[in-house]
């Protein structure tokens, strides 16, 4: 262990430079968020991740926003375990029928101010999962959603761009 | 003469490739399920079929094989009366399989011994959404739990939203004090109607449904969907494109094995193995990406053969990639190894017997932890396997420690893989075209978590009825078993251990 320790403390950190904030991102976000909340709020976000019907495949990218290339927490975004201490919920999936209760107990469980960030193509329109008995088909059909992040599954640096574009709102004029 | 030839009597069924289909009576269908009681047969899989023909009568079909052989052989009965007779009566591991039968089909097993709806929450605006598909009655009864009894015992209700970031289900847990005296699971939440969707689907549209069935082994269900087309056409991907699947498969094994390892020990709060086992697994996905243009490789492999072929500087980038994480890896092993505190919360700790890894025909590291040989790589050889040089790593102990150790082993044996794949990649097209036609296949393939049974049937290039059975249905019960007499607080890390998927199960 004293070896493996070392090599770490000796060898630079495997850490990336952070992307710059998405411009979609931006946009949609300018017309959601509010200057008071986020100045209560400051530059840190606790994020509450809820899979609504994912293949899994956004989770494994959410979880490599852990690891040391991108080390989500230099942003002062964490994950944590209950909707109650959560700012932000991160919702994966086409909402399936079975989870929509979930979901909406689980909005309703985390204080207000808060925002949803739909993860996925999965979660913005059902995306390939569309017109089955199982799914409502999309988050914002179940939640109000602020965020959209696109892709199947968007890269780690799609979604780190996404949720820096949510704390850098301070700067950005609303319209 | 094996076991199957010998009890197999029936009407064979045209256009079944490569194993046989047999029409069978429900007297063979009973001494099919006395086959497996006795532990002379595995069951691989049972579906409901109602075809998408409205003259069809709804079928069962049961996928068998006898393991020391690797015969595979699926028998189908007609349920004339909507009833077959219960598998899961004399052979527990089927008991989920006919629930779910029961609440996607409406077929009822007779004489199953658990009939509660399995899949179906009562969330569905219908009921047997893939036979009768009719509106959902609005007086079901309750979800009734299964009876505990004890003095001072007290129930632990967890999920389906739990703590970290992974996916839905419910876990009952009744303890006394410390001690788990029994779990009960309760999934079906991430149920998106994958079968449904797949049915008269173009083969483009279903292959992207299989592969986003369960996200972590999109590669292996991409394989697997892309095989039984091409069983069921009779043709085969070119050999380029066989390796390169067998590539991207044993990418996907290292970088979920890398994952995993470094998880368990997570839950046993080890976390510098996690931190190490992340840089380890992003590595293998950055070089999946640069390889085949997708950090998981989704939607690569596609019936006929791949989407892509190796990027030019590809195999350079592979083996430097691979070297170095096999030296990195190395030491984290002897880090483990040495790691006394660790070793006492995972060695002893969720033990599955031998005899339930036989009796479920455990997949995946879950059997081969305890002492079930089989690899459908191996077992089965399909190519490239059947010319690559490799050893099928099995140990006895069932516990957490020996889950962890055949992830090592196997994670070490990739490596090997890739690099003969690297070495012996032919050169030719990457995919052959898949033309008309109908037909039925079935294909099982070895992901990282154990084998992806796809089973189809086209009718004019359209999917008729596709099905897919995750390694997980049958590893899913194994946890409950093994989680007997361990306290509250090991559960993650027996959870972590299976890693089973939920999305691949609830499909």
């Amino acid at each position: 262990m004293r070896r493996t320790l070392l090599e770490s403390l000796t060898h630079g950190p495997l850490t990336e430079t952070a992307p710059s904030p998405g411009d979609a991102a931006l946009a949609e976000l300018s017309a959601s968020l509010e200057r008071t909340a986020r100045r209560r709020l400051g530059r840190s976000l606790a994020i509450r991740e809820v899979d609504a019907g994912s293949c899994n495949g956004c989770e494994l990218e959410i979880h490599a926003l852990n690891n040391a290339f991108y080390d989500l927490e230099r942003f002062g975004l964490r994950f944590v375990a209950s909707p109650r201490h959560a700012d932000v919920l991160l919702v994966t999936g086409p909402v399936t029928k079975n989870m929509r209760e979930a979901l909406e107990r689980t909005y309703l469980a985390t204080p207000d101010p808060k925002w949803v960030v739909a993860l996925g193509d999965c979660a913005f329109d059902g995306g390939i999962f569309s017109g089955s008995y199982a799914v409502t088909g999309g988050v914002s059909r179940v939640v109000p959603v602020d965020l959209h992040i696109r892709g199947c599954p968007p890269s780690p640096v799609e979604i780190l761009k996404g949720l820096i574009a949510l704390l850098d709102m301070q700067t950005v004029k609303r319209p | 003469m094996t076991a199957l030839t010998d009890i197999l009597q029936g009407e064979r069924v045209g256009h079944h490739r490569p194993w046989p289909r047999l029409s069978v009576t429900p007297q063979t269908w009973r001494a099919v399920a006395g086959e497996f009681a006795a532990g002379r047969l595995a069951l691989l899989g049972i579906w409901g079929d109602a075809g998408a023909t409205p003259k069809m009568e709804p079928m069962v079909h049961m996928a068998i094989m006898e393991e020391n052989s690797g015969d595979i052989a699926v028998v189908s009965l007609a349920c004339a009366d909507g009833t077959y007779p219960s598998v899961g009566a004399v052979h527990p591991p089927a008991i989920r399989l006919e629930r779910a039968i029961h609440s996607l089909y409406g077929l009822l097993p007779a004489g199953a011994p658990d009939m509660r709806p399995w899949l179906d929450l009562g969330f569905w605006d219908v009921q047997y959404p893939l036979g009768a598909c009719e509106p959902a009655p609005t007086d079901r009864p309750d979800y009734v739990f299964l009876p505990v009894e004890g003095e001072s015992l007290h129930q632990i209700p967890v999920g389906p939203v739990h703590a970290g970031i992974i996916e839905p289900g419910h876990f009952r847990f009744t303890a006394g004090g410390e001690t788990i005296v029994r779990l009960e699971q309760r999934l079906g939440y991430v149920h998106k109607g994958i079968e449904s969707l797949m049915t008269s689907a173009t083969i483009e549209t279903a292959a992207k449904l299989a592969a986003r069935t369960s996200g972590d082994s999109t590669v292996a269900y991409s394989i697997a969907f892309a095989r039984a087309v091409e069983a069921a056409l009779n043709l085969e991907a070119p050999p380029r494109a066989q390796h390169i699947r067998a590539l991207m498969a044993e990418f996907e094994r290292l970088a979920n094995h890398f994952g995993d390892v470094g998880a368990i020990c997570n839950d046993a709060s080890f976390s510098i193995m996690h931190a190490q086992c992340g840089i380890l697994r992003e590595s293998v996905l950055r070089a999946a990406d640069a390889c085949f243009g997708h950090r998981l490789m989704m939607d690569r492999a596609i019936p006929g053969g791949v989407a892509c072929d190796l990027a030019p500087d590809g195999a350079n980038l592979i083996r430097r990639t691979l070297q170095e994480a096999a030296q990195r890896f190395a030491g984290l092993i002897e880090l483990y190894d040495n790691t006394a505190s660790l070793q006492d919360r995972t060695a002893g700790t969720g033990i599955v017997r031998t005899e339930w890894a036989r009796q479920f025909a455990a997949p995946g590291y879950v059997g081969r932890a305890s002492g079930r040989n089989f690899d459908a790589r191996k077992t089965l050889a399909y190519p490239p396997y059947d010319r690559l040089d490799f050893s099928v790593p099995v140990m006895t102990a069932g516990d957490v420690n020996a889950r962890i150790w055949v992830r090592i082993r196997e994670v070490e044996q990739s490596i090997s893989l890739i690099r003969q794949i690297l070495e012996s990649l032919p050169d030719g097209p990457i995919a052959n075209p898949i033309g008309g036609g109908s037909g039925e296949g079935l294909a099982l393939v070895e992901g990282f978590r154990g084998d992806v049974l796809a089973w189809i049937r086209l009718e004019d290039m359209r999917v008729a009825r596709c099905h897919l059975r995750d390694p997980s249905w049958l590893q899913w019960p194994l946890l409950e078993a093994a989680i007997e007499g361990n306290i509250v607080a090991d559960f993650p890390l027996c959870n972590k251990s299976f890693n089973c998927s939920y999305s691949g199960h609830d499909l």
